[in-house]
């Protein structure tokens, strides 16, 4: 182990001890640990978005000779001066930070929005309305080579009737009364249950974590004894 | 009796340090002892295991880093297994990231598995690290239609075409699988959304836990198999180390497995507990 990974090693377990201490109570080795967290993460995704996008997308297309030192590769190529568009947009985004004609940076974020919502129109409503419609169309009978499957079918019928009552609860044009009361609570039932493994999943992936972070304790600690 | 209900309103006013603490010690427990539990594989993942071993040697795959750091312990045992199942199987495989905080975790990936364990297997032949762009699912959508429009270079900044494997590289048509490991937006719902459905291609991958249950819905028709979380991870590792023993030692989702189990365990009797504390009190408060 170099000396650089020895010091990330202490720097890394000492903080974590200092976020560990917030279960016992707040205290001001948290807050810094918290605060750190905070400011070097802010530092980080500017510098990936200064790098991974202003420099190769905005620069490196309209004027690929300044960024000849860093990428030689994309100063070879011609300029793009199609991306002084979107470099003009991201100015005008800027604006907000100036009160006065901070309305400007409404146009880029209405392309923004438009466009997302465009694009994700045709792809949501192709894999999660139509794909997911044919997937719960499934038989209720399920049969395999002349014989009668019961699980399969069973699980079927939780499946279309889980969808149905599902939907039904949220179906609030007709009265909830009778047999629509009956399904309706069928609904809740089976909502319940998909909260309730979803909240077991959220508690594995918790475990999950706290399992590395003390593994990462465990490493730091066998590097001293 | 008397006795018996002041012990439950003491459970229903425990300090809640308390169960930190419980849960540390199961968790250090059976770490520190070093226990290893079996981990036995569901359907989602054993779809994911047979089509890759289905696949033809030098099939080109495509993995998808889309994570960071924070969920290393349950995305990091997934990435690993895959990369080196699939290069066992003979799979060309490309890594790249949608994530900026994915492109170091390729690289743990070519450091820890890769590297060590297919000496002969050649970088940018065999298998290459993509890198990060930007874009989200706009880079997806992009990648589609035209993959070296947004991926001219390498990780390292060397030109695309100087590498054998990119030559047939297109469109994301011209793979044969898509893997995405993931614990958030964009991730692996977003490449079965935008990819994996639009161009049928066969689109798979892991998840945190957290994410799972989103997830489920798309097997077995839009998503050909899931690791959900480190239990996923464990039986994924199950069953590279059943078919190639060799992996045993790089397993990492298979030893988190007992502390796991009895976090949960100690979960479950808190729960109990905690209802049972509950209910006492409040029929001894009507």
């Amino acid at each position: 182990m170099t000396l650089m990974d020895q010091v990330a090693l202490w720097v890394g377990a000492a903080l974590t001890l200092m976020i560990f201490s917030f279960l016992y109570r707040d205290n001001p080795f948290y807050k810094f640990a918290e605060h750190l967290f905070v400011g070097v993460s802010a530092a980080y995704w500017m510098v990936t978005g200064f790098w991974s996008t202003l420099i190769p997308n905005g620069i490196g297309k309209v004027w690929p000779s300044l960024i000849a030192s860093v990428n030689p590769q994309a100063a070879a190529t011609e300029p793009n001066y199609y991306f002084i568009i979107p470099i003009i947009l991201g100015l005008m985004m800027l604006t907000r930070l100036f009160g006065g004609i901070g309305w400007i940076s409404r146009w880029p974020m209405a392309l923004i929005i438009g466009f997302s919502a465009g694009t994700n129109l045709t792809r949501y409503l192709q894999s999660d309305f139509l794909a997911q419609v044919h997937a719960t169309s499934v038989p209720l009978i399920v049969m395999a080579n002349g014989s009668f499957m019961v699980v399969d079918s069973f699980s079927n019928f939780v499946l279309v009737f889980g969808v149905i009552a599902a939907l039904i609860y949220f179906f609030f044009s007709i009265e909830h009364k009778g047999a629509i009361a009956g399904i309706s609570r069928g609904g809740i039932w089976i909502l319940m249950i998909t909260f309730g493994a979803a909240f077991g999943y959220t508690v594995m992936a918790r475990i999950s974590l706290l399992i590395g972070r003390f593994e990462f304790l465990k490493t730091w600690f066998q590097s001293i004894v | 009796m008397s006795n018996q209900t002041s012990f439950w309103e003491k459970i229903s006013r425990i300090d809640r340090r308390w169960i930190f603490l419980t849960i540390a010690i199961t968790v250090s427990v059976p770490m520190i002892l070093g226990v290893d539990f079996a981990a036995v594989p569901s359907p989602m993942v054993e779809d994911i295991f047979h089509r890759i071993e289905q696949l033809p040697a030098g099939s080109r795959v495509l993995l998808s880093y889309d994570y960071g750091p924070s969920t290393v312990p349950e995305n990091q045992p997934m990435a690993d297994a895959l990369a080196y199942h699939l290069l066992k199987r003979g799979c060309k495989v490309y890594m790249m990231a949608v994530w900026a905080t994915g492109e170091r975790q390729a690289t743990v990936t070519m450091e820890r598995v890769v590297i060590p364990s297919f000496p002969k297997a050649v970088y940018g032949d065999d298998y290459i690290d993509l890198g990060y762009k930007a874009g989200n699912t706009g880079l997806m959508n992009l990648l589609f239609t035209n993959f070296k429009r947004m991926y001219t270079t390498d990780r390292t900044g060397k030109d695309i075409e100087s590498f054998p494997m990119m030559q047939q590289i297109e469109s994301l048509r011209s793979f044969n699988m898509i893997f995405s490991i993931s614990s958030g937006q964009p991730g692996l719902k977003e490449w079965v959304q935008f990819v994996g459905d639009r161009g049928k291609i066969p689109t798979s991958g892991g998840v945190t836990a957290v994410q799972a249950t989103e997830l489920y819905p798309y097997y077995p028709r839009q998503m050909f198999g899931l690791m959900a979380g480190l239990q996923g991870a464990a039986e994924f590792e199950s069953m590279v180390i059943e078919k190639y023993p060799e992996y045993a030692p790089m397993r990492t989702a298979l030893r988190k497995m007992a502390p796991q189990t009895v976090a949960h365990i100690a979960i479950i009797v808190l729960v109990v507990l905690g209802n049972i504390a509950y209910f006492t009190t409040r029929k001894r408060g009507k």
